[in-house]
């Protein structure tokens, strides 16, 4: 337990002494405030076209501003991972300092948690950057705060399994575009098999909807906490930090 | 303290370490010696449980190092042939990572990094990035890695390569001070390294056993046949180097004479001499009468090439019955 958290730190540490912490804080800040501006600008001009028509429709800053705001998160989420996740052991395998987590008294497990976290601990810190536009929200209207809980908690699902598939990846290279570009592509083709269901009923496309993981985020956006999105989005760290476990294992006998 | 049987690492086709047995007592520096690709660091990264064994077994500090991983691991310092450093900590904060890996704890932890500090003599530069320190440093800073907590075993790869010689010698004193202390396994492929520090030499050869010897005793072996570099010019320019190689051959208590540089007129030749016999005498009056220009006459530096063909070769007449 300690040794996860020694770990961790070290890898917070060397994520904001590098630039790509900064730099992902900064992307984060630039295009979700762009997104943010975009939403709410569009919000206040069909505002004030219903008003000018006199039809008064009631208008909801979670249904028209937040929700459409959390998918965007989510994709941008997708975006981001690959360059969180690409050095968490493609960077130690190329400078060797793999060697010295593999001979110090820690278990394997122990180096895969503490990196996860430390990654998703730099993830959970872009979603703060979103949070601080959404809270402006606060000062000029009353939107509830529980949908956008449980979407947040939905979005730090889905980056715990995205950087777990990542930290797979960047297990099997030495190189981190490489592992980056692996891990972006899987994020991708993660995203995009939901669009089959759109056309396509059969075992095949829904296996494929399925296991989208951008299917299972749609409830946390609307603010529906399932346990069975909370499920998937576990078993699929579990899954990710396995696979991690196992190849870390092989190296040793592959070398 | 060290306990190695039989032990053979397989990378898919190629036979890394070949059936190795030795062993190493406690306090004893050791100096592992081989060629590259010798398969020094394979050993050492199975004795540290980096990699495990295709087959035989490996004990260190009483422990097997499949079985009982953790326990080998908390025992051995290890500094790998790259220093494991994270270029963007500086120097405190590494050792404190790494300290902390190790199992050490706040004022213990505090203490031994200043012990390490003031050992690797790295103290004046804690507060610096690792990135930006020059080789020499960070070669010390992955030594006081190793050494951080105090292990009972310290296994070094290459601790000398790649530093300049004033670092070299400061490295190898800095390693005899560790003995006593620690056991100390190290690998190399020069071997005035070894003369320096170890008393005891594991020679190995792809991926083989050599020898395991005394420090002494195989330096005996070695000085069987002396070798000198001669570097000679003809008077008016106009030398041959065959007609000089030849009648170098021809001198006494010569067995083997090459040529290793030619340079407008001027050639440098490699004698080896036939055991027992010396060489500069003689060729010095040669030189001479055949009114050549002695340019250099010197004892040539061993390089392991040399010492390998001998003690392989001095094993196998031993082997045949032959002795010298």
């Amino acid at each position: 337990m300690r040794n996860i958290w020694t770990i961790w730190r070290k890898e917070l540490k060397i994520y904001f002494v590098s630039p790509i912490a900064y730099h992902l804080l900064a992307f984060t800040a630039v295009v979700f405030g762009f997104f943010f501006t975009v939403a709410t600008a569009i919000f206040v001009s069909r505002g004030m076209q219903s008003m000018r028509m006199g039809t008064m429709m009631p208008m909801d800053v979670n249904e028209w501003v937040i929700r459409p705001l959390l998918m965007n998160i989510s994709v941008i989420g997708l975006f981001v991972t690959p360059m969180i996740s690409m050095r968490l052991f493609a960077e130690e395998k190329f400078s060797g300092t793999i060697e010295l987590l593999m001979t110090s008294p820690v278990r394997d497990l122990e180096v895969i948690l503490g990196k996860w976290l430390g990654a998703l601990t730099l993830y959970a810190s872009l979603l703060g950057v979103s949070a601080i536009n959404l809270g402006l929200l606060f000062f000029y209207g009353q939107p509830d705060w529980k949908p956008i809980l449980v979407g947040y908690l939905g979005l730090l699902l889905q980056g715990g399994c995205l950087l777990a598939i990542g930290a797979f990846i960047s297990t099997m290279t030495r190189n981190q575009i490489v592992a980056a570009l692996i891990t972006f592509d899987l994020c991708l083709l993660l995203w995009v098999f939901d669009w089959v269901s759109s056309y396509e009923t059969a075992a095949w496309a829904r296996v494929m909807s399925y296991i989208s993981v951008l299917t299972h985020f749609e409830p946390f956006a609307k603010g529906v906490l399932d346990s069975k999105d909370v499920l998937f989005y576990l078993t699929f760290i579990f899954l990710g930090l396995f696979l991690t476990a196992r190849s870390l294992e092989s190296l040793r006998w592959r070398a | 303290m060290i306990k190695v049987e039989g032990l053979s690492k397989r990378y898919g086709r190629t036979l890394a370490v070949d059936n190795i047995s030795f062993e190493v007592q406690k306090g004893q520096i050791v100096g592992f010696l081989g060629p590259n690709g010798a398969g020094k660091t394979t050993t050492m990264r199975i004795l540290t449980c980096f990699l495990p064994p295709t087959s035989g077994s490996a004990q260190v500090a009483g422990y097997d190092v499949v079985d009982q991983p953790l326990e080998v691991k908390k025992r051995v310092g290890y500094l790998p042939e790259n220093p494991p450093l994270y270029p963007e900590q500086d120097v405190e904060d590494y050792l404190t990572f790494v300290g902390k890996l190790k199992g050490l704890r706040s004022a213990e932890l505090q203490a031994r990094i200043d012990d390490a500090c003031e050992r690797c003599a790295i103290a004046d530069v804690r507060g610096v990035i690792v990135g930006k320190l020059s080789k020499g440093y960070r070669q010390r800073v992955g030594l006081a890695q190793a050494i951080i907590h105090n292990p009972e075993v310290l296994v070094l790869d290459e601790p000398t390569s790649g530093l300049d010689p004033k670092q070299i010698i400061e490295t190898r004193t800095l390693i005899k001070n560790l003995a006593g202390e620690h056991t100390i396994i190290l690998s190399t492929h020069i071997l005035p390294a070894v003369e320096q520090v170890c008393e005891q030499v594991i020679v190995i050869n792809k991926g083989k056993l050599v020898t395991i010897d005394s420090l002494q005793n195989l330096m005996q072996r070695l000085q069987g046949a002396e070798m000198v570099v001669l570097e000679i010019a003809g008077s008016d320019g106009t030398l041959d180097a065959a007609e000089a190689q030849r009648r170098l051959e021809l001198v006494s208590g010569v067995s083997r004479v090459a040529l290793r540089e030619a340079a407008q007129g001027s050639f440098t030749f490699e004698i080896l001499g036939q055991p027992g016999r010396s060489l500069s005498t003689e060729l010095g009056r040669v030189v001479l009468a055949a009114g050549w220009q002695l340019r250099q006459l010197r004892p040539a530096a061993r390089n392991l090439e040399e010492v390998f063909l001998e003690l392989t070769k001095a094993e196998k007449e031993t082997g045949s019955g032959g002795d010298k």
